[in-house]
């Protein structure tokens, strides 16, 4: 198989080469690894974690890392992202970034009407709020993904959707092209996609069946009643409701129950006092489905256009699965209430489940739910209370389909509340009524992980042939056995594909232009945030129209948020750019080289070095410099430079004075306040000192703070400037590299 | 239906239950409730499931889509689609696919009539 390099994009073109013989490796799904082997934590960087699981191979860590050695640590939970923009070619970049990021659980979104549709759709459209899913859309990624979780060292979970109108056939095409997660619950079909419910429940039961024989993991359907009531905090009785039917149903038709996941959201979020109310609930259901998974889905219920307040509920979502539990973590994008989501989006997500669980990591030891007494204890009770009866009214009424037609499911109401605004369905109603046919005694099929009644008694011979077990023995095996009988179907489009698409995209990908992308490649759409000192409706027309000054085609606003009802808001818009970048003409200055800490020493060791140091101007921020210096970050000093540290606001007279006392060979001043050029101001007042005293020859000079950019330093006649996000090592290394050539010079 | 929370007044039965008991009750009533759609599906068939039959019988999703069509319009679904195939494949030694196909493009379909209701039952009459 073809490997990919980290410093190599993917060939998309390639993976889509000789696809009609390509197979995938397995088909279960795959839970991550405990790091923590022997019970006594995990060691990463300076630190133990005692939830982690295994390290990548290669990965992008948290922004923060490099404070802490770059570790990376992998929380336990598998982590979803949801990638599904309509061309399933440039999801399989974002899946890869995804991957990289702590993504191991990759779902596919399907394209708006699929559940509609009978039978399975073949070749690759384009699709609409979703990916069209199809034998070769699920081969191509299942193959791009089987390359990706070698690059990053860990198996990557394949998920996508077994409901609608050909689930069986669905979770046939999926059993046999290594999809490993599905979501399957036949309420879904009944309650949100109006298909009819018998048929939904017959359909179900095979599907289940399928996903049974392939060991995929199952996620149910419940959280779309919370998404779906108008209190979604009132449908709590009915979630464990819902949740029960699936799971027994699923039971029932074969499915292990440690494959069986509830997809269950915290049903509520602020300013509502989310976790008070949040967390009895995941408490009740965790007791009442032991043995069964969570899969923690995030709230969407009460999602708006701010990425940051979807981000603070995502996180207190991740504090209750981190104080009750979850096996799948899922992530929604911070931007699914303004757009289909976008790249940066789903790494946002990701990184956000990431960094919780990191910064959560074993809590447990140290903080418990007061389970046994108080309002939660009596909360969790009344819960499951409201449950049965929930379940106990749906038997009085004659069953499930009863119950159905009786508009028992997503009324507002607080069960036993009833609100009349539940959605009802008719069992001889829905997408699908009358297809449902009862089996004759005589009905048989022979394959493999076929559900009911199956007589193949009569085909039977005295070797074992055609026995129950083995129905498929009948034909020699079926697809299961023998994947080579799958007919592989390519394109049924000469339009509407894959190749079509990526034609119009190939200057993109082989030659040296580049165009700003967010969700295809070559879209050219950019998101600029801005402020307008101005009320919501002015500046949100004022900001299309600065948009338009900007250059950009087709202006949208996506994000509006007041300050103050006049004095001005924040408006985020996006538009889309038509011009492209040739990376060829870029003049890109080539990346400063860095000695090693051993080279740095070595020369310290022999030829000592002592600097001077101090923030200058009126300037208390020393976060900054501290870095630079201290040995504790990873500073200067750790390199064995002698540092005089003269503290904060210091004169620029005064550290010219210091080191000329003190014989230094550098001044380093760091300044952060940027009002007026100050920071430039200060830069040439040290040089201009420094040669008013006859010592500019004696002194290197540096600066740094945020502000600094580098070459506008060196203009100011210091010798080096750095700029945020500079490392002691960096400094050390001029500093070195300087005082060897000046080295070098004496010795000519 | 509307009503108001009547909790209080439903629970009695429940109150005294100790919480694991509850519990008990919960998944006792769920297998009430999912034991007949259980049934259902066991002695039912639809499209759905005979075209998943039939694509693990080696066809394409669109010969399946053609095959199923034709068992319905000829009410042979009921003994399953895959055993059509079988049994016409057997009878007429032809292999699976080469049956399939061509009970896919309408041929053999007397053939199938007669192997399942007899030679003097047309479906049609059944």
């Amino acid at each position: 198989m073809d490997t990919i390099q980290p410093d190599k994009k993917l060939d998309i073109e390639k993976i889509l080469e000789d696809l009609e013989h390509y197979r995938p490796r397995r088909r279960h799904w795959t839970w991550r690894k405990s790091s923590d082997t022997h019970g006594g934590g995990n060691k990463e960087g300076f630190f133990e974690y005692f939830e982690t699981s295994e390290d990548l191979k290669n990965s992008v860590p948290l922004p923060a890392a490099h404070y802490f050695n770059n570790i990376d640590p992998q929380p336990l939970p598998s982590i979803t992202t949801e990638i599904a923009s309509g061309r399933f070619e440039d999801d399989i970049r974002r899946m890869r970034m995804a991957a990289w990021h702590g993504a191991d659980h990759l779902m596919v979104i399907r394209t708006a009407g699929q559940s509609h549709m009978e039978g399975l759709i073949e070749g690759t459209p384009q699709g609409v709020g979703g990916v069209p899913i199809t034998r070769k859309q699920v081969r191509a990624q299942r193959k791009a993904l089987d390359m990706i979780e070698d690059e990053v060292g860990r198996p990557i979970n394949y998920h996508s959707y077994v409901s609608g109108v050909s689930g069986p056939e669905i979770a046939v095409m999926f059993a046999e092209e290594g999809v490993n997660g599905v979501h399957q619950d036949p309420q879904y079909n009944v309650l949100y996609r109006n298909i009819n419910m018998v048929r939904s429940f017959v359909d179900a039961a095979e599907a289940k069946r399928i996903i049974s024989w392939a060991g995929m993991a199952q996620i149910d359907g419940a959280h779309n009643a919370n998404a779906t009531a108008r209190q979604a905090w009132k449908v709590m009785p009915e979630l464990m409701v819902q949740h029960g039917i699936n799971s027994m149903f699923s039971v029932k038709t074969g499915v292990k129950k440690g494959n069986i996941c509830l997809s269950t959201v915290p049903p509520t979020a602020p300013p509502a006092p989310a976790l008070r109310m949040d967390l009895p609930y995941a408490v009740a259901l965790r007791e009442l489905f032991k043995g069964f998974r969570m899969r923690a889905q995030q709230n969407t219920k009460y999602m708006t256009s701010s990425t940051r307040e979807a981000t603070v509920t995502h996180t207190l979502n991740l504090l209750i699965s981190e104080l009750t539990s979850a096996d799948i973590q899922s992530t929604i994008t911070p931007d699914e209430g303004r757009n289909v989501p976008w790249h940066i989006y789903n790494i946002e997500g990701t990184d956000t489940a990431k960094q919780a669980f990191a910064g959560l990591d074993g809590l447990k030891e140290m903080v418990e739910i007061k389970r046994d007494g108080g309002k939660l204890a009596a909360e969790v009770r009344e819960l499951k209370e409201r449950a049965v009866l929930f379940l106990e009214e749906i038997l009085e009424a004659g069953g499930y389909f009863n119950a159905v037609e009786a508009g028992f499911f997503i009324d507002s109401g607080k069960y036993p509340e009833r609100n009349g605004d539940g959605i009802a369905r008719k069992i001889d109603g829905g997408v699908g009524a009358g297809t449902v046919y009862k089996r004759d005694p005589d009905y048989m099929a022979p394959v493999t992980a076929h559900f009911g009644y199956n007589n193949t008694g009569p085909y039977m011979d005295n070797t074992g042939l055609g026995s129950e077990d083995e129905p498929s023995s009948l034909i020699g095996g079926c697809t299961f056995e023998k994947p080579e009988k799958i007919i592989f179907i390519d394109e049924l489009d000469e339009e509407d594909n894959v190749h079509v698409r990526l034609e119009k995209t190939a200057e993109l990908r082989h030659t040296s232009k580049i165009i700003p992308e967010m969700e295809w490649q070559g879209d050219g759409i950019v998101q600029t945030t801005m402020f307008f000192p101005a009320d919501r409706r002015t500046a949100f027309y004022a900001a299309v129209e600065a948009g338009k000054k900007m250059g950009l085609k087709d202006v949208e606003v996506i994000h509006t948020e007041v300050m103050h009802p006049s004095e001005g808001t924040r408006v985020e818009i996006k538009g889309r750019v038509d011009f492209s970048i040739d990376t060829s003409t870029l003049d890109i200055p080539p990346e400063p080289e860095i000695l090693s800490e051993d080279e740095i020493r070595t020369f310290v060791k022999n030829r000592p070095v002592k600097i001077v140091a101090g923030t200058v101007g009126n300037d208390e921020h020393s976060v900054g410099l501290r870095e630079i210096l201290d040995i504790k970050h990873g500073g200067i000093e750790g390199f064995g430079i002698e540092c005089s540290y003269l503290g904060t606001s210091v004169p620029l007279e005064k550290l010219v004075d210091a080191a000329i006392e003190l014989d230094a060979d550098a001044i380093l001043i760091s300044t952060i306040i940027s009002h007026d050029d100050i920071h430039y101001k200060n830069m040439k007042k040290l040089n201009d000192i420094c040669v008013e005293k006859g010592v500019r020859d004696r002194f290197l000079l540096v600066a740094g703070g945020t502000q600094v950019t580098p070459e506008l330093a060196v203009s100011q006649g210091i010798d080096a400037g750095f700029g945020r996000g500079t490392k002691g090592i960096e400094v050390a290394t001029f500093l070195v590299k300087s005082l060897q050539e000046r080295n070098g010079n004496h010795d000519c | 239906m509307e009503r108001i929370d009547d909790f209080e007044h439903r629970r009695k039965h429940l109150k005294e239950l100790p919480e694991e008991d509850l519990e008990k009750r919960f998944w006792e009533l769920l297998e009430q409730v999912v034991d007949p759609l259980v049934d259902l599906a066991r002695t039912h068939t639809t499209p759905s499931v005979e075209r998943s039959v039939l694509l693990r019988m080696g066809f394409s999703s669109l010969e399946a889509d053609s095959i199923v069509k034709h068992v319905i319009d000829h009410h042979l679904i009921a003994k399953g689609a895959g055993h059509v195939v079988y049994r016409v494949a057997r009878e007429e030694n032809l292999d699976i696919r080469t049956a399939g196909l061509r009970l896919g493009a309408g041929e053999l379909w007397d053939k199938a009539g007669d192997i399942f209701f007899g030679t003097d039952t047309n479906s049609d009459q059944r």
